[in-house]
């Protein structure tokens, strides 16, 4: 499902800076994510998380190793073949990301019209997962008049609206309560009983305490531990 | 109002309609071609969709030119393109153009501006929905900055309305033309005066329009 066989990421250096001075932010990842699996992505701030996400959801290609997501060598994939592939992954940020003059409806239907799904149809497939992130009473309002919490189960209902094979979430509940957070998370874990392959990124450690799964431990943009 | 004769009512009357149509068909032009404009400058820049410099820098060049040249230079300058386009270097279609031209290198900007506005996070979020980057600039970057682009509109809009009282120069007619030749030139002030109070109902007019469309965008 995702295999990464020495990859590195280096940043553009700065204008005006010599070769090699940009910053390292990932080196030497070596692991594999089996279909199905669940796994946490923990490290402190800058460790390379988001990179690492990045790297997954086929934002950024490596500086140099391998990155096979969905059976796709990222290296050698070619530009245009890109968007099909990143309708199979869902992805959820800290802050949401949602369109702000657009419904919620029309915030969870937006992959399915990019994906050019017809419209007929495609508005009951939207009002179930509503109804699964329980916002179906929210459909008609704009994100700003949602709460965090609801923000956050409207952007996870829009990753999940394509049923991606892959699921990822750059610290997901960064921005809510205990209560929301927790919600959130056994929507995740819902996703991955389904059969989703998910990876979280957080460093809410309680979270991770009260939701146990294998871990990706990265510091210094390097794999710490596996498992 | 005993100077206010028929004829010069007639005169008010055409010249509105004459500022009207050089600050409408210019818009309009430089609505067509300066938000392409803008969009070609707000993929092709740093960090943009797909940054390509040989592209990017030779367009703002371009763009920065026209912007930089006194208007009433400018119209001067391109007579024979005017002549090519209008098929006539003086009178009303033949103002449009030097309006349509620094129009669109205004609106250009304005618009480019307007598109930096949309919130980077919000469009890799589409890029990760699998949007292509066409897709990205109709669903997302267009639509999430059409109240910032109408807002530029009513900017331009506004600045055309002063600029055609430039037209003058080339035989273009309209308020401001009238305002110097009747009001200045013919000693009578009282036809300066209508024609400036024109003028200032007309902007706020246009202003009212296009904080009304935006206000109502907004809150969608």
């Amino acid at each position: 499902m995702v295999r990464f066989a020495g990859v590195g990421l280096r940043y553009a250096e700065p204008p005006g800076r010599p070769p090699g001075a940009g910053q390292a932010a990932l080196q030497d990842l070596t692991f594999t994510l089996p279909s199905g699996s669940f796994h946490w992505l923990l490290g402190e701030s800058g460790a390379g998380k988001s990179s690492l996400l990045r790297l997954m959801q086929l934002a950024q290609r490596p500086t140099s190793g391998v990155v096979e997501v969905l059976g796709a060598d990222l290296s050698r994939t070619r530009r245009r073949a890109l968007p099909a592939l990143r309708r199979r992954i869902g992805v959820v940020w800290q802050d949401f990301r949602l369109l702000p003059h657009l419904s919620v409806r029309d915030n969870v239907a937006l992959p399915l019209r990019i994906a050019g799904r017809p419209e007929a149809g495609l508005l009951a497939d939207v009002a179930e997962m509503l109804r699964w992130a329980g916002l179906d009473a929210r459909a008609d309002s704009l994100p700003a008049a949602l709460s965090g919490g609801e923000q956050q189960r409207a952007a996870l209902a829009r990753a999940v609206v394509m049923r991606p094979a892959l699921l990822l979430a750059d610290e997901p509940t960064g921005n809510l309560d205990a209560a929301q957070a927790r919600r959130i998370l056994a929507l995740l874990q819902e996703m991955h009983r389904l059969g989703t392959t998910v990876v979280v990124a957080t460093h809410a450690d309680a979270l991770v305490r009260a939701f146990p799964a294998p871990a990706l431990r990265l510091q210094g943009g390097r794999l710490m531990s596996h498992g | 109002m005993s100077w206010l004769t028929p004829t010069l009512q007639d005169l008010l009357l055409e010249a509105f309609w004459e500022t009207l149509a050089m600050v409408g068909v210019s818009a309009a032009i430089a609505v067509a071609i300066g938000l392409p404009i803008a969009l070609l400058l707000h993929v092709t820049g740093r960090g943009g969709l797909s940054p390509l410099p040989w592209l990017h820098r030779p367009l703002g060049i371009l763009v920065n030119a026209v912007r930089s040249t006194p208007f009433i230079i400018l119209m001067v300058a391109i007579i024979p393109f005017t002549r090519l386009v209008a098929g006539t270097s003086i009178g009303t279609a033949a103002a449009i153009v030097p309006l349509a031209l620094a129009a669109t290198a205004f609106l250009a900007r304005l618009f480019e501006n307007a598109l930096r506005e949309v919130d980077g996070g919000v469009v890799e979020a589409a890029r990760a929905m699998g949007a292509s980057r066409m897709q990205i600039v109709w669903k997302v970057l267009v639509p999430e900055a059409l109240p910032g682009l109408i807002a530029a509109v009513t900017v331009a809009l506004v600045s055309l309305v002063g600029f055609s009282a430039m037209a003058g120069a080339v035989g273009g007619g309209g308020l401001g033309d009238l305002g110097i030749r009747f009001g200045y030139q013919r000693f009578m002030p009282e036809v300066m005066a209508t024609v400036v109070l024109l003028l200032i109902l007309f902007v706020q007019g246009l202003q009212s329009l296009g904080d009304w469309l935006v206000r109502r965008l907004s809150r969608r």
